[in-house]
């Protein structure tokens, strides 16, 4: 199942809907790397609420995810993570360290407005 | 010790059904929305340990009754190369397939109880159970 990118004025919202197997996950980073620089894009949202399990291939993405785009320009937030998947990753020993995290889009949305050179 | 259901996993696919089933199978025995996470993660990291180093194998569940204590025994199984050095397997961080090396210490630390029995060429089997608190 591919992931929605939904382009917002400088910002790209990833938008996932369902469970995402280790090949769709690996997609939606270099989906996202591209049309960062498609669309010179300043902030990037992934929306991981659906996901009811973020195991360590799972985390070990949306790390790179942010890696990735900020080394193309853009700050990446992740949001919607569930409290018990919270809690999953801290026992896990993987906690998304240097990845900005935020409650929900719009306060993600709102980070992002705030950030130096934001539209 | 009733088998509830045997999962057979060979491809990424196979890790979501693995856990979706987990997810099932927890929730049916009572275990809360949080701890059926926790072992669904688990379930999650050792089927991928499964398809990344033996590229196919299987997950079993079973619905364990000792002492009037219920609980849930997840088994893990395949016939790949086995693991050369299991003390160095479950410390953090140590992977021999470039992964984060969290697979083996995350699981454990996700359940309550933690066997692995491996030996070089003879396959590995990881048996993980979480109780009913």
């Amino acid at each position: 199942m591919s992931v929605p990118i939904l382009k917002q004025g400088p910002n790209l919202i990833a938008s996932i809907q369902s469970a995402l197997s280790d090949e769709d996950l690996i997609r939606l980073r270099d989906n996202l790397a591209a049309q960062v620089g498609q669309y010179r894009s300043k902030g990037v949202v992934v929306d991981v609420s659906p996901l009811d399990v973020m195991d360590s291939f799972a985390i070990r993405t949306l790390r790179d995810i942010a890696h990735t785009t900020k080394l193309r320009g853009a700050h990446t937030i992740v949001v919607g993570i569930q409290p018990e998947v919270a809690f999953a990753m801290v026992q896990l020993g993987l906690a998304l360290e240097g990845v900005a995290t935020a409650l929900d889009l719009e306060e993600a949305l709102s980070t992002l407005g705030a950030l130096p050179g934001a539209a | 010790m009733a088998v509830e259901v045997a999962v057979p996993v060979s491809s990424d696919a196979d890790i979501i059904g693995a856990r979706t089933q987990a997810r099932q199978v927890a929730s049916a025995l009572g275990f809360t929305h949080t701890a059926t996470t926790l072992i669904a993660t688990a379930v999650s990291e050792v089927a991928r340990n499964i398809i990344v180093h033996a590229q196919r194998g299987s997950v079993t569940f079973e619905r364990l009754e000792s002492n009037g204590r219920h609980g849930l025994r997840v088994i893990a199984r395949d016939s790949g190369p086995g693991i050369a050095d299991l003390a160095r397997a479950m410390e953090d961080g140590y992977s021999t397939a470039g992964g984060l090396g969290i697979g083996l210490p995350g699981s454990r630390r996700l359940m309550d109880e933690f066997v692995v029995d491996t030996a070089p060429g003879r396959g590995t089997v990881v048996s993980m159970t979480k109780w009913l608190s």
